[in-house]
């Protein structure tokens, strides 16, 4: 005799990802840490952004660097000679970063400096602009860029990551001259699915963009919790 | 291929639940809800969901993937629409952006199927 039940579960598949970032935003919180994700696909030009970052706000800011890279420390090399710490975690074959692995990253952060000394902490993560999207790590904003290489249709395409980005870059501006490419039809796009988004276009190459880029990067975490005292 | 990293999550989800079973039951189908504004492709998790189950208590198991459509509500118009994917996410009528998802964004382990092994139910005939 064959009988089948069934048991009603409801369960989220991503519950364990999720718990394990809240988990790490706690910390982030206690610490007074800012912690951005920063994402997008390959060559966008993610570490470009993070070496004018530091050198214009590292003066100002205790900042962490968390890299995430598939297989090599080339990002990370390059960013550790701007003076602040980098931890470099390589994924293996996974496209993204989970929560599980930050949190790795935080506690190699832990054993060499006081966590607290921080104001912000950069999470790069894999160059891909679909997993990353649906893998949270604990950030408090979510940072995407979208070089104008890549065409205009690629937030319609690639929707979750600009749905769920609190601010885009749109990044080489500089070659603006050289492309058939038009910004305004990439900012539309990107408003169709998201209308709070701060977008900034930005280049590296120039400075466009960079002090509107800086002033963000204050703003937030200027508004970031001051350390929570335990009694 | 991040279908692996999301199967790996269902199969420790759905292992937790048989060990907590008395009579650890055999598991016929697992019942996934996937919406399309998601980063997950079904046909992916099926590739992945069969070649993990390889050996394991899941072998034979079916994976049944129900997807749910991406739907939004506009609050200027009061009324849902489906946006298209890949071409138009804002208001068919009056283009206000996407603010508002009412459904598509669902990863969830909806239930399971499973069939009680026969001595339990024996038992059960007997008492």
């Amino acid at each position: 005799m064959h009988q089948t039940f069934d048991a009603a579960l409801g369960i989220n598949l991503l519950h364990a990802n999720q718990q394990g970032a809240d988990h790490n935003r706690t910390h982030f919180d206690q610490w007074g840490i800012t912690c951005f994700n920063i994402m997008s696909s390959p060559g966008a030009g993610k570490t470009a952004l993070l070496e004018k970052t530091l050198e214009a706000i590292a003066p100002d800011y205790n900042v962490a660097v968390i890299e995430g890279d598939m297989t090599t420390e080339l990002d990370a090399d390059r960013l550790r000679q701007y003076g602040v710490p980098v931890i470099a975690i390589n994924t293996g074959r996974s496209c993204h970063l989970d929560a599980k692995m930050v949190a790795g990253g935080l506690h190699r952060l832990e054993q060499d400096y006081d966590p607290a000394q921080f104001d912000l902490v950069l999470v790069e993560n894999v160059g891909n602009l679909v997993c990353p999207a649906e893998f949270e790590v604990g950030e408090h904003q979510k940072v995407a860029l979208l070089s104008i290489t890549e065409g205009e249709d690629k937030p319609l395409k690639y929707p979750v990551m600009f749905q769920e980005a609190d601010c885009l870059l749109i990044t080489k501006t500089d070659l603006a001259p050289y492309l058939d490419v038009d910004i305004q039809q990439i900012i539309a796009n990107v408003r169709q699915m998201n209308s709070h988004v701060t977008i900034i276009p930005i280049s590296v190459k120039t400075g466009e963009g960079l002090e509107d880029w800086y002033q963000w990067v204050r703003s937030q975490v200027s508004l970031a919790a001051r350390p929570v005292v335990c009694s | 291929m991040h279908e692996t990293d999301m199967t790996k999550a269902l199969l420790m989800t759905v292992e937790e639940w048989w060990e907590s079973q008395p009579d650890r039951p055999d598991i016929e189908r697992i019942h996934l809800i996937v919406g399309q504004f998601t980063c997950v492709e079904p046909a992916s998790l099926q590739f992945a969901f069969e070649v993990q189950t390889r050996n394991t208590f899941l072998e034979g198991a079916e994976l049944v993937i129900r997807e749910i459509p991406l739907i939004a509500f506009c609050h200027t118009c009061q009324q849902e629409y489906q946006p298209v994917l890949g071409l138009r996410y804002a208001c068919p009528t009056c283009r206000s952006p996407m603010d508002d998802i009412r459904s598509g964004r669902e990863l969830k382990i909806d239930r399971i199927e499973y069939a009680q092994p026969a001595s339990t139910l024996d038992k059960e005939l007997i008492s």
